[in-house]
């Protein structure tokens, strides 16, 4: 009886997603990273999405979500061979679009399964892809959850 | 003498640091050999950061991510992102760096008005920046 429920713990740990609250920005980022990733939207954490997805990302900086990020060859490359290092080996993470959006990984969906649809449409989100709308402390790569407040919503309390 | 020195600045380097007026200078001069006697002008430059270009929906004018005055913070208006004012008065950083001016300059003179921005133009905006107050 015991062994069985240890056994059932052990399963269900297991099964348990790691903690993915805290998402800083690794070391040994290179400066352009900040400075050139950084600039129009937060330092996206480098987990959360796949090799393969920042791949696509880095190789279509011309054409970026509807505008240009256009690099230099050699810190073009410095960014990605940090990205890559960095990412995510499971098919959950996997983005979608063109180019990939982390924002649309089934992980990510699933996460924030539980918010109204109404708060994504609110003026002061705007896109998913802002995650300090309601992470407050996202710029420093913390997802806690008693660090968020939802707009139209308030604190959250799951 | 002036030109040969503002040549010799803008050849020697990209990374060199710079004050704002050297850089609307360097600007300047460029725009004058364009068209001669070219001055630039404040009042041009808050005309062309106030303009609505519309060629982007979301970016219709510099102002939609900088707000109405360069002395105020401003926000990325697709990614919500915070932006540092863009006024040196206000943000002492701001054109001091050439390479980085000449980049943003580029990316968002191709969001906002579907074309590079001319020397013109770009002596004129950072003027009217530089004595915003
Ligand atoms: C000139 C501004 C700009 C720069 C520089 C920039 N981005 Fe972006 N990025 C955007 C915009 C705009 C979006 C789309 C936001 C939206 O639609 O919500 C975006 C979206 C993204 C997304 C998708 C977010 C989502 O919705 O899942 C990723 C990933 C991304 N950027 C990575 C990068 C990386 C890596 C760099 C550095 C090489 C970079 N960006 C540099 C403007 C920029
Ligand atoms: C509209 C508000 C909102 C936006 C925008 C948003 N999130 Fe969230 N996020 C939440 C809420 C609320 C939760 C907690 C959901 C729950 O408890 O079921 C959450 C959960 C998370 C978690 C899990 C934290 C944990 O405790 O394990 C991570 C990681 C995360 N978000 C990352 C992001 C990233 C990265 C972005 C931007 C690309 C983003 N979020 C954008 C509201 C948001
Ligand atoms: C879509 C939002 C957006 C629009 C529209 C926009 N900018 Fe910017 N601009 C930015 C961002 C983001 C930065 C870089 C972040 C920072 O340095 O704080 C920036 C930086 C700059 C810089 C760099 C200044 C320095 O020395 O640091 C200049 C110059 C500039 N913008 C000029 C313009 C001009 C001219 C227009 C209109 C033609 C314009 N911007 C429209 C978002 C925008």
């Amino acid at each position: 009886m015991r062994t069985a429920r240890l056994i059932a713990c052990a399963a269900l740990a297991l099964s348990l997603p790691a903690r993915a609250d805290r998402l800083p920005v690794p070391a040994d980022a290179p400066p352009a990273f900040k400075a050139e990733c950084a600039s129009c939207h937060l330092p996206y954490p480098p987990a959360l999405l796949t090799a393969a997805d920042w791949q696509q990302v880095m190789a279509k900086l011309d054409k970026h979500y509807g505008g240009s990020a256009v690099l230099d060859e050699k810190t073009r490359r410095e960014i990605e061979d940090f990205l890559v290092r960095h990412a995510a080996t499971r098919s959950r993470m996997a983005g979608a679009g063109d180019p990939p959006r982390l924002t649309r990984s089934e992980w990510f969906l699933h996460e924030h399964r539980k918010l109204p649809d109404r708060t994504w449409r609110d003026a002061r989100v705007s896109s998913a892809s802002n995650c300090s709308a309601c992470h407050t402390r996202a710029e420093q790569g913390s997802y806690r959850e008693r660090e968020i407040v939802v707009p139209g919503f308030g604190k959250w309390k799951d | 003498m002036k030109r040969v020195w503002l040549s010799c600045f803008f050849a020697s380097g990209i990374a060199m640091a710079a004050s704002p007026p050297e850089l609307a200078a360097g600007y300047a001069a460029e725009a004058a050999r364009q068209s001669p006697g070219f001055q630039p002008s404040a009042r041009r430059g808050a005309e062309f950061y106030a303009r609505r270009f519309a060629v982007s929906e979301k970016m219709p004018a510099c102002a939609a991510c900088h707000t109405d005055s360069p002395l105020q913070a401003g926000r990325h208006a697709v990614t919500g992102k915070a932006i540092r004012p863009l006024a040196p008065r206000a943000e002492t950083a701001r054109f001091t760096d050439p390479a980085k001016v000449e980049k943003w300059f580029r990316r968002n003179c191709s969001e906002v008005l579907g074309r590079a921005c001319s020397a013109a133009e770009k002596a004129d905006f950072i003027l009217f920046a530089t004595e915003a107050k």
